[in-house]
């Protein structure tokens, strides 16, 4: 495995806020990446870095083994397309279009026209005259069609409809089966893209709390569901990411919960249910302390 | 797909149910890693995961630059090992409830019977 993205001790601080704090995480070559968490949380800070948009505070950045700022080699190998992209005043879609060949040369001219037929963008519209989410369509189609061996989609779905992003989960899926590259999906739409992730990173206040291959992820948490006094017997040793109550019910969230463990919760009359990625992810980074306290009142 | 889990398993699951009902005879071509990623709207390594397992447990073989066929004999070794997964995902529960609700096992015989004559 190549790692394409290597990254150790990262840390970037705007004043006093700390956006990204100590990171070290490794992107294999040809993967689809999640990275996920809530807003905020630094992610979209972390692919500034990575894409040498920002200078990191302190750490180190390697990226295809160079550091990314001011560096053409590794920059004509990285398409970063973000949810607020602008353009200049009077670009049209086929402006567009047709500047994006000079940034990323692995570009497929006859992909990006199908794929314009795919979303029903007008080629000759103002960028300024089209529709929020025209306009991440837009995003998605540079962002296909540049084939760059390192592509980030910074939530590139805001306006689209539930048809145009599954047309662009297909879409993604099928280009990157024919071309693998390494592919990094930050999205508040978990659910929608978690079947489609191979390795899954989730950022919570500047800093990495899952690092794990999806599969691993699945079936790794449940919901234990019971009568309270059973409920807390059962969490009193184990690792409790969610807890919620009402009346004499009572469910936690458990981490990493065994074979062993479920078979214990189904002895002791609880019921299992499963946690889904976008529930994991919930769980992990809600503030411990606020669901404590709206399970007190 | 079962959030509970990995879909790699559910996958090699899929491909094992369609060899025993016959959709996928011996001796034929399976879809490729890639079909099955898009038509499950997967991750094509999650779904190379799950027919690579088959591959592991000789019930798949590789024809190089073909494809993945259904072995010779895989129906019946999956027939096999699915009678045994049978009585433990199955009749085990069965008894274990029979017996919360006081059923005896000759009850619990008999009621299967009938079920079976209806």
């Amino acid at each position: 495995m190549t790692a394409v993205v290597e990254l150790r001790g990262l840390t970037k601080r705007f004043g006093k806020v700390t956006a990204v704090s100590d990171v070290s995480v490794s992107l294999e070559e040809n993967r689809i990446y999640g990275l996920l968490g809530r807003n905020g949380a630094g992610k979209t800070t972390l692919m500034q870095l990575l894409t040498g948009q920002e200078f990191a505070t302190s750490g180190e950045i390697r990226v295809f083994g160079e550091s990314p700022v001011e560096n053409a080699r590794v920059l004509e190998r990285v398409a970063f397309i973000k949810e607020s992209q602008r353009y200049p005043d009077d670009f049209r879609v086929k402006h567009v279009l047709r500047a994006a060949p000079l940034f990323f040369p692995n570009w497929d001219e006859s992909y990006a026209r199908s794929l314009v037929g795919d979303f029903r963008v007008p080629l000759d519209r103002r960028m300024k005259k089209l529709s929020r989410g025209q306009l991440s369509a837009v995003g998605v189609i540079v962002g296909l069609a540049a084939r760059a061996p390192l592509t980030f989609f910074d939530e590139p779905y805001l306006g689209l409809d539930a048809v145009a992003r599954q047309t662009f989960y297909d879409r993604l899926l099928e280009d990157y089966s024919e071309h693998p590259r390494t592919i990094v999906l930050s999205t508040h739409l978990i659910d929608e893209v978690s079947n489609l992730l191979e390795h899954v990173v989730v950022i919570d206040e500047g800093r990495i709390v899952i690092d794990r291959d999806a599969e691993d992820l699945r079936g790794t948490a449940a919901t234990v569901v019971g009568p309270r006094s059973a409920v807390d017997a059962f969490a009193a040793h184990r690792d409790v990411l969610h807890r919620e109550g009402i009346g004499g019910l009572a469910s936690v969230t458990i981490g990493d919960i065994s074979d062993a463990d479920r078979k214990a919760a189904t002895a002791a009359g609880l019921e299992l249910a499963p946690v889904s990625l976008q529930q994991l992810v919930i769980a992990t980074t809600t503030d411990r302390t606020t669901t404590q306290q709206e399970d007190a009142r | 797909m079962d959030e509970s889990r990995p879909i790699f398993q559910q996958i090699a699951e899929q491909i094992e149910n369609d060899i025993i009902s016959g959709v996928l005879p011996e001796e034929t071509q399976v879809p490729s890693t890639n079909e099955f990623a898009a038509f499950h709207r997967i991750n094509p390594a999650t779904a190379g995961k799950g027919v690579n397992m088959l591959v592991d447990e000789g019930i798949l073989y590789k024809k190089r630059g073909i494809g993945m066929f259904v072995a010779e004999g895989a129906r019946a070794r999956l027939v096999a090992s699915r009678r045994d997964q049978f009585r433990q995902q199955f009749v085990a529960p069965l008894l274990t409830e029979a017996a919360k609700l006081g059923i005896t096992t000759a009850q619990l015989a008999e009621m299967i019977t009938k079920q079976a004559e209806r």
